[in-house]
Order: structure tokens, then sequence, then C-alpha cells
């Protein structure tokens, strides 16, 4: 497709495509690449992607609709999300949230002038034991404190990245 | 040992002996094929692949009596052997990793720290159904476990584990991994079928099952990570070593619980089937994390009915959780310290579920919208006493009248808590009413 933004994709797409019997299959991979490119699924991803996978417009958007986590509006660089299920509010992601709002300046579901934060506040994100927590972008940032919380939105802000974010998971810790 | 002075928590030895959780568990495992393999790994699948007929890997699993570790506890071997023997095919093998009930964590450690036993599994799966391709549907904020499995299912296929005539046999097996965008729904077993689809994840029909007609309406079997990550033990140390753990003849083998809330310690145990919520939490989690006294516990995630302080020798078993009123389910025990309001909890969770329900079904999609409406005037002080009758009515109009078990689901905070503390419910309730008359307000009609 001429001007479509799997253009400079072409092998990744196919090679997703190439993973199903059924196209249609690769509708949730596709909008993933999607978002991964543009940070939210644009109508001429969702146009594109009905090209690839012979689907119409709508059955892409009927789709897209029922998944949380595909933003159909660009959001900040950064995707601050809380999570606010039991677990974690146990553990203090009331206090999470607070601490977030009130560094940013945001309420929740804003975007910052600068563009670079979206915060955010989701259901359980299967990190009950190490809450409160949050993930941004595809990091989980986990045992949140007022200070570490501080840190990792300043460090991302200066550096665009933050060790404190999760490696492999595992809780209790292993004894290295 | 408490937690330490950088607030994390370090892991202890344990009485038991631990199956899923023994590799990752040794100082510098990294999960690596190497490790892997230099742990045992692969001898299962080559142990097969040398002279198990599929039929026969298909009975050991069965007379193991392992039960499926995503919720519903179904027999693992008896769901394989429901796949049709005729049937041309092809068959798909789909693995569960969607892992969203809230209080459950333990799928995610087993594939970010040893993910070719999950991958071991899920082969051996395919041969003993006769499955050429699979998936691991998982949910799509598991990005960093996504990777992990990437490169595990690389590293597989160069050594020859994976692909095309597998260790030099007949077997073909491809794995791929594909991400889910974030509904809880799609852990159901025939949701996630729609999704991989690449549908709305709204859960089908049962029957028919989808042994017979699943994945693009061919024989499907649909098994959790803990369920599968099993198989390669059971295949290496026999039927009869599984079936001596835990609680026999029912609930077989250890499982990976998840604590979490109010204690010392939380994270992932494994332990063998039937042993008490009061080791689990009081040994193994270090106790409370406080002054405070344990008020509540959930025995088996989000879903499952709250327990008391009574509960706290019950087993943690199949049968011994299901006879005291809830279900061991995903395994996610969360336990509540004294002073946490209940009708919060409940409130809690069922903001969980109003969100994620998927709207198929009208009790469901409406009525976790009423539940969270009274729930949430009760709790803001706003209640009436007839609002109790009205939250067992809407329940029991959910319950039980919806095509998946969401509907079960959702009902269980409120009528658990309703149960064992109605009293809070009264008394803000009480509160609520008395200041309205204060005020002369006119009355509320309902």
């Amino acid at each position: 497709m001429a001007g479509s933004i799997f253009d400079h994709l072409q092998e990744e797409v196919q090679d997703i495509i190439g993973r199903y019997p059924v196209k249609r299959s690769a509708l949730l991979p596709l909008l993933n690449l999607a978002q991964r490119e543009e940070g939210y699924v644009s109508e001429e991803a969702m146009k594109a992607i009905a090209a690839l996978l012979d689907l119409t417009p709508p059955q892409v958007y009927e789709t897209v609709t029922f998944y949380t986590m595909f933003n159909l509006k660009p959001i900040g660089k950064f995707h601050v999300q809380v999570c606010k299920s039991l677990m974690c509010a146990l553990v203090g992601s009331d206090d999470v949230i607070e601490w977030i709002r009130e560094k940013l300046g945001i309420r929740v579901g804003q975007t910052t002038d600068d563009g670079l934060f979206t915060l955010s506040v989701v259901e359980c994100l299967g990190s009950c034991a190490t809450g409160p927590m949050m993930q941004i972008n595809d990091d989980y940032y986990e045992r949140l404190t007022k200070e570490t919380v501080c840190r990792i939105l300043d460090e991302l802000k200066q550096q665009g990245d933050c060790p404190l974010k999760s490696g492999p998971f595992m809780v209790p810790e292993p004894t290295s | 040992m408490d937690p330490g002075s950088d607030g994390t928590t370090k892991l202890m030895a344990s009485k038991y002996e631990k199956i899923l959780l023994k590799n990752m568990e040794q100082p510098g495992y990294t999960g690596s094929l190497q490790d892997y393999e230099k742990a045992g790994g692969y001898q299962a699948l080559r142990k097969v692949l040398g002279g198990i007929p599929p039929d026969e890997v298909i009975d050991i699993v069965k007379r193991s009596g392992l039960r499926g570790r995503g919720g519903a506890g179904f027999p693992t071997g008896v769901k394989w052997g429901f796949i049709p023997k005729d049937h041309p095919g092809p068959r798909f093998l789909c693995c569960n990793a969607d892992e969203s009930e809230p209080g459950t964590f333990k799928d995610r450690q087993l594939m970010e720290r040893d993910p070719h036993q999950v991958l071991e599994g899920m082969i051996i799966t395919c041969y003993a159904i006769r499955a050429s391709l699979a998936y691991i549907y998982i949910r799509g904020e598991f990005r960093l476990a996504a990777k992990i499995l990437e490169r595990a299912i690389r590293e597989a296929r160069a050594a020859g584990y994976l692909g095309s005539r597998i260790l030099g046999s007949e077997l073909d097996v491809q794995i791929h991994v594909h991400a889910g965008a974030g509904a809880y729904i799609c852990g159901e077993e025939t949701a996630l079928l729609e999704s991989l689809e690449g549908k709305r994840g709204l859960p089908r029909f049962k029957p028919p099952f989808p042994a017979t007609h699943g994945l693009y309406q061919k024989p499907t079997v649909v098994n959790n990570v803990e369920t599968l990550a099993n198989i390669p033990h059971i295949i290496m140390r026999g039927a009869e070593w599984y079936a001596s753990i835990g609680s026999p003849p029912k609930s077989t083998g250890t499982r990976v619980f998840c604590l979490s809330g109010h204690v010392k310690r939380p994270g992932n145990y494994e332990l063998p089937m039937g042993t008490t919520f009061r080791e689990l939490i009081f040994e193994h989690g270090g106790g409370m994390r406080g002054e405070k006294p344990l008020k509540a516990f959930i025995p088996g995630g989000a879903s499952a009915p709250f327990l008391t302080p009574d509960h706290l020798d019950v087993k943690m078993d199949f049968e011994s959780v299901a006879m005291a009123g809830s279900m061991l389910g995903s395994g996610g025990v969360t336990v509540m310290e004294e002073g946490t309001s209940m009708v919060w909890a409940a409130l809690r969770l069922m903001e969980f579920f109003y969100h994620e329900s998927c709207g198929k079904c009208t009790p469901c999609r409406e009525g976790s919208s009423w539940l969270v409406q009274i729930l949430q005037r009760i709790w803001q002080g706003e209640g009436r006493m007839s609002d109790l009758d009205l939250l067992v009515d809407l329940c029991k109009n959910i319950e039980g009248r919806t095509v998946c078990a969401f509907g079960d689901a959702e009902v269980a905070p409120i009528l658990s808590t309703l149960r064992y503390w109605r009293s809070e419910y009264e008394e803000l309730i009480a509160r609520a009413e008395a200041s309205r008359s204060s005020k002369k307000e006119l009355p509320v009609v309902a």
C-alpha cells in the first residue's frame, strides 16, 4: 500500500501474517505493531490493516474498541498506568496516583503540556505482591515509594529511561 | 526473615520439594536454554519421542491427577482425551498466559524465569494431542515475558526442539507468542479463542467445547501456563510420583500460590496442594505486616468468595476450599488486616468487574453497573437499608445467568462480604440515614 505506515515494516508484517492459517488472526498483532510505531492506532493504520487482512475498516474498528490497551488518540511519550485494583489499593496505590498527579500537575486521563506524560489508572496488571506499581510504556515499576516515583518520572524526562524498571520477575527474590 | 532494608524479601529454604520453581531458585539460573538443559531440561521431550506413544502420554497425565491451574481445575488429561482421534485436523494447542485474575502473578514468574519449562510442556502436549501449531496467548501488558518467551522459542528452534522433525523424529511443532491487548475476559478459554481469531473477546456458548470446536472451529486444547509447566516433570518422574504429592486423589501435585495484601512477605510460594492457609500466610508469608490481626482473605483470586480467620485451617485443595464456601481458583491468596473496610474492598473488586464485563450478556453488562453504583453510594454515605436486599436480588439475577463464569465471579465479593460482614454495610447505611434525617431532607424514594 502506498503511503502506509507499514511500508518500512514489510518483512515484520509478512512474518506476523504468516504465523496464522487464517489472516484475521493477525489483527491484534498488527494493531500492536501500529501502536508501537505511532503511539496510538490511527485511522490510517486501521485502514491499512483492513486492506492487509481482507477486512472492512469497520471490522477492524469494532475489534479495536474492545481492547483497552489501544489508544485511538495520540498520547504522551510516556504512558503512565497505575494499577488501582484491590491488591494494589491495599498497599497504597491511591497514594501513588496522588504523588504522580502532584508531581506532573495533571489529572487522570490528562497529558502534560510538554507532551511527555499521560496518566491513566488501570485494573490489575499481575503484580500484586510487589505493589503499589505502575507500567510506563513496556516497563513495570514495582514497590513504589514517593521517592522512587519522583526519581522514575525525573529520569524518564531527562534520560528517556530509568534503571528502576523491573527485570525478570521473581518474588521472593532469589539469593544470588 | 523480615523485609530487607531495601524493602525486598529474600527467598528462604522450604521444607517441601519444589517442582516448578526449583530451577529458578538456583543461584545464577538465568532461564537460558543452556541453563535449562543443564538442569535436566528437554529430557522429558526426548523420553516421549524415544518411545511413549501419544495416547500413553495422555494416560500418564490422566493418572497423575493434574488439574488445570488457571482457575477451573478441570483434569488436564481428561481434557486432552476429548480431542477426537479421527479428526482430519488441524488440531491446536493454546497456552493461556492471559494471567489477569487480580491476586495472581505466578505465570508471569514461570515465563520470565524459566521459559523453556513452559515450552517443553507445550511441545509434549502438542505431541500428545497431535497438534503441530501452538500459540501462547499472553496478556498485552506482559511485554517482558513475551520478549523472553520469543527469545526462548528462537533458542529452542535453533537447537532442534522446535520446528520440523524435532530431534530427528516425525514431530513438527511451531509455537508463536500472541499478545492480547487488555481484556480480562480473554482469560476465559472461548473468549481467548475469539480474540486469537482477531475478534472481540466475547465468550462462546458451550457446548460445543474447544476440544471439538476450538480455534477456527478445529479441535483445540487450552491449558494454563502452570499446568503446562508441570508436564515435563510428570513425564520424567511418573504419574504415580505426581499423584502422591498434595491431597490425593483429587488435588495432586504442588501449586504456586500467589500471596498478596497485608503480609510481611508477599510472593509466589510453591507448596503441596492441601497445605493450610494458615501455613501459607503465617509461616511462608511471615504473618501479618504489622500489629493488626487478620480480618479477611480471598482464597483464589478476585472471583473467589472472601473467607474469615475461622477458615485459616482449611486446606488449600479444590475440595476443601469448595466445602468452605469458596474456591481455590487461580491460587491467588489476598490477605486483609483488621481495619480494612469490607464494603470498600467489595467496591474495589466490583469496579474491576464492571470495567471488565465484556457486554455480551445483559445480566452482567447491566448488573455490574448497577452493583457498582449501589456500592458507591453506600460507601459514600448515601445508602439506604433497602440497598442490601437490592444488592442480593441483583446478584441472584446475574449468578448462573451468563454465558461464562464471569457472572458468578463478579457477585462473589458482594455476597461473601454481606454474609460475613453485613453489619459493616448496615453501620454505614445507618449513619447515612441518621445524617439525612438530621438534615430533615425529604425521604428518599425507591
